[in-house]
């Protein structure tokens, strides 16, 4: 993740200097007016921490270990505009001293990791903690998926940089000048390891560190937590009811969506002349076969679905087909979720 | 090796790189030692961003050479940059480069070999790149105290607060790189027999934390010390370093490098 120098064209990294430079205005502002003196020692020990974190072999299933940023516990300790700049400073550190990175790529590095990779953690991480107390699962919950949200995003950023140098740098040969590989390798190649085994280490850094400090540091958890509840008071689902509501009334508008879901076609569609069309305007002009596929023909006829695409058969209506699909999908899946619940608390208590 | 051993090898060596570099007396008589920092960090910078900037393979060697050649003036073992920075790049870049030699589209190096002379030239040039630019970063980290690089990187017009905290951060990762190793040493010496995997996340997440714990803690008794001190918020940096006749030739020998290294690959 840490790019190092040679993969990025001048121009690309003096426009990510450019555009990680005011957050580190801001952020600093913003930490100095919150922190007043404090603010120095407190960003300087956490840099020398998430330093440290770097350098953390962590056990991942499967036996094989990996490497943590620690960006999503500086964001939820420290809040985003701290986390950018405290993981700023170890970047920096790591660049110019220990060689961990370029030089030349520390805007880059800095505007991936610590921006990007902040900002992500603390909008995961409150979303998806909402105002639950501070010892509650959910935060350890929110505090994984924002670790692991926040290293895929930061190294998609260095994959999409990574990608388009082959498309704008190249010498009079041909040869590109940067990093070789274009997006359709770039952004494979980064996100298959992130999405696996940096992912997971973050997850489970981010995650475990969370839940320690619910039982051993709760204070440290409260600078992001505002509203954070008072022991185990029921969080209101009412909001949720309601965008769950909104988005069962919104259904029929799937119906006004042209053209068929690629790779979506059911036996019949082959002979059909007007979705032979469609399915030919979305596989590049290739003509669909004259008949259904032998495999298809036989494995379709498997199962028959009670509502085949969303349209119950007793309903002539397809706008009101697609509500009642949405309401009893959905219905089915909340009976699921609560039923499991239900047995969940049971085995616990 | 358990991940407690391979952690303690890795801080380990950030321990025993931070120790060797910091080490004022190692590379002392050198002479990019007797350089003023600032002209140093400027100079340095440039040439590396001059690396960056050329399209030209040969211009990058000569500076890939010409550092070489700094680091032995310096009396920089070539044996320990080959050990600490050539062949960790040329493994980590050349890893990378590798498949571009074959995948890169254009024409083949000799009948229907499936190496390009395009692919060849883009992994010239990320590695050469890469090489000439960590070896430049090593001789200005080598030849020149931390600190002083710090300070010296007020000539940036980074802010004051901003150098203080980077200064802060590197005095206290040496305590906080110490205390993980202590808190893994000391584990290791406790432990009988394999720890299972669950049991080693939960360590490895409980040892973070309490070194998140000891670190906050840790910034609230400085920051006690620092305002018993008179600290008010207000920083200020003494400025010593004085510019001598001889370190604005080596200004100009900076510079002189890298324009010529643009211009030659423009």
């Amino acid at each position: 993740m840490h790019i190092p120098d040679g993969y990025l064209s001048p121009s690309t990294c003096a426009s990510l200097y450019a555009g990680a430079t005011p957050f580190w205005v801001v952020s600093l502002q913003k930490m100095k007016r919150r922190l007043n003196t404090q603010a120095v020692p407190l960003l300087s020990l956490f840099a020398a921490f998430s330093f440290v974190i770097m350098m953390f072999n962590l056990p991942l299933p499967g036996g094989t270990t990996g490497h943590a940023v620690g960006v999503a516990i500086a964001a939820i300790v420290l809040g985003p505009w701290g986390s950018i700049l405290a993981i700023s400073v170890a970047l920096v550190i790591q660049a110019i001293f220990f060689g961990d990175g370029g030089v030349t790529a520390i805007g880059a590095n800095c505007f991936n990791m610590a921006i990007v990779g902040s900002l992500v953690a603390y909008a995961v991480y409150r979303l998806i903690a909402g105002r639950t107390p501070i010892e509650s699962p959910r935060r350890v919950i929110a505090a994984a998926a924002a670790g692991y949200c926040a290293i895929n995003a930061s190294a998609l950023m260095a994959a999409l940089e990574f990608g388009i140098q082959p498309m704008l740098f190249h010498d009079a040969s041909g040869a590109p000048l940067y990093a070789p590989y274009p997006l359709r390798i770039a952004v494979p190649a980064m996100m298959i390891g992130h999405l696996t085994i940096a992912g997971l280490a973050e997850m489970i850094v981010s995650g475990g560190v969370v839940a320690y400090l619910q039982r051993a540091e709760p204070a440290l958890l409260k600078t992001t937590a505002p509203g954070a509840g008072v022991g185990r008071e029921p969080v209101s689902m009412r909001p949720l009811w309601i965008a769950l509501a909104l988005l069962l009334i919104l259904t029929p508008l799937g119906i006004l969506a042209a053209g068929a879901a690629w790779g979506e076609w059911v036996p019949d569609d082959f002979s059909t002349p007007q979705t032979r069309q469609q399915i030919a305007a979305v596989s590049g002009n290739e003509a669909a076969p004259a008949q259904a596929p032998a495999g298809l023909q036989k494995l379709a006829t498997i199962w028959t679905a009670p509502m085949p695409r969303y349209a119950p058969p007793i309903l002539k209506s397809a706008q009101l087909g697609y509500l009642l699909s949405a309401m009893l999908g959905a219905g089915l899946i909340a009976l699921a979720c609560m039923g499991g619940a239900w047995i969940f608390t049971r085995l616990r208590s | 090796m358990t991940f407690v051993e391979r952690t303690i090898g890795s801080l380990s060596n950030g321990m025993n790189f931070a120790a060797l570099a910091d080490d004022s007396t190692r590379f002392q008589g050198g002479i990019l030692e007797r350089v003023d920092p600032r002209i140093k960090v400027v100079g340095i910078l440039a040439m590396i961003a001059s690396v960056a900037a050329t399209h030209s393979l040969l211009a990058i060697a000569a500076v890939f050479l010409l550092t070489a050649s700094l680091a032995v003036a310096s009396r920089i073992s070539l044996a320990d940059l080959a050990r600490w920075v050539w062949t960790p790049v040329l493994l980590f870049t050349g890893c990378i480069a590798l498949p571009a030699i074959f995948i890169t589209p254009g024409a083949p190096v000799h009948g229907s070999w499936p190496v390009t002379q395009q692919g060849v030239r883009t992994a010239a040039y990320l590695l050469l790149r890469a090489e000439t630019a960590v070896s430049l970063s090593t001789l200005l980290v080598l030849t020149t105290r931390w600190a002083h690089i710090l300070k010296a990187l007020r000539v940036l017009r980074l802010p004051v607060v901003f150098v203080v905290i980077l200064g802060m951060t590197y005095r206290y990762l040496f305590l906080i790189l110490q205390t993980a190793l202590d808190m893994f040493e000391s584990r290791k010496s406790r432990t009988v027999g394999v720890l299972e995997a669950p049991d080693r996340r939960r360590l490895a997440a409980a040892t973070v934390g309490v070194l998140l714990s000891k670190s906050y803690h840790l910034s609230t008794d400085v920051h006690l010390a620092m305002q018993s001190r008179g600290f008010r918020g207000e920083v200020y940096m003494l400025d010593d370093f004085e510019a001598q006749p001889l370190d604005w030739c080596w200004l100009f020998f900076f510079f002189a490098v890298a324009a010529t290294v643009i211009w030659v690959g423009r």
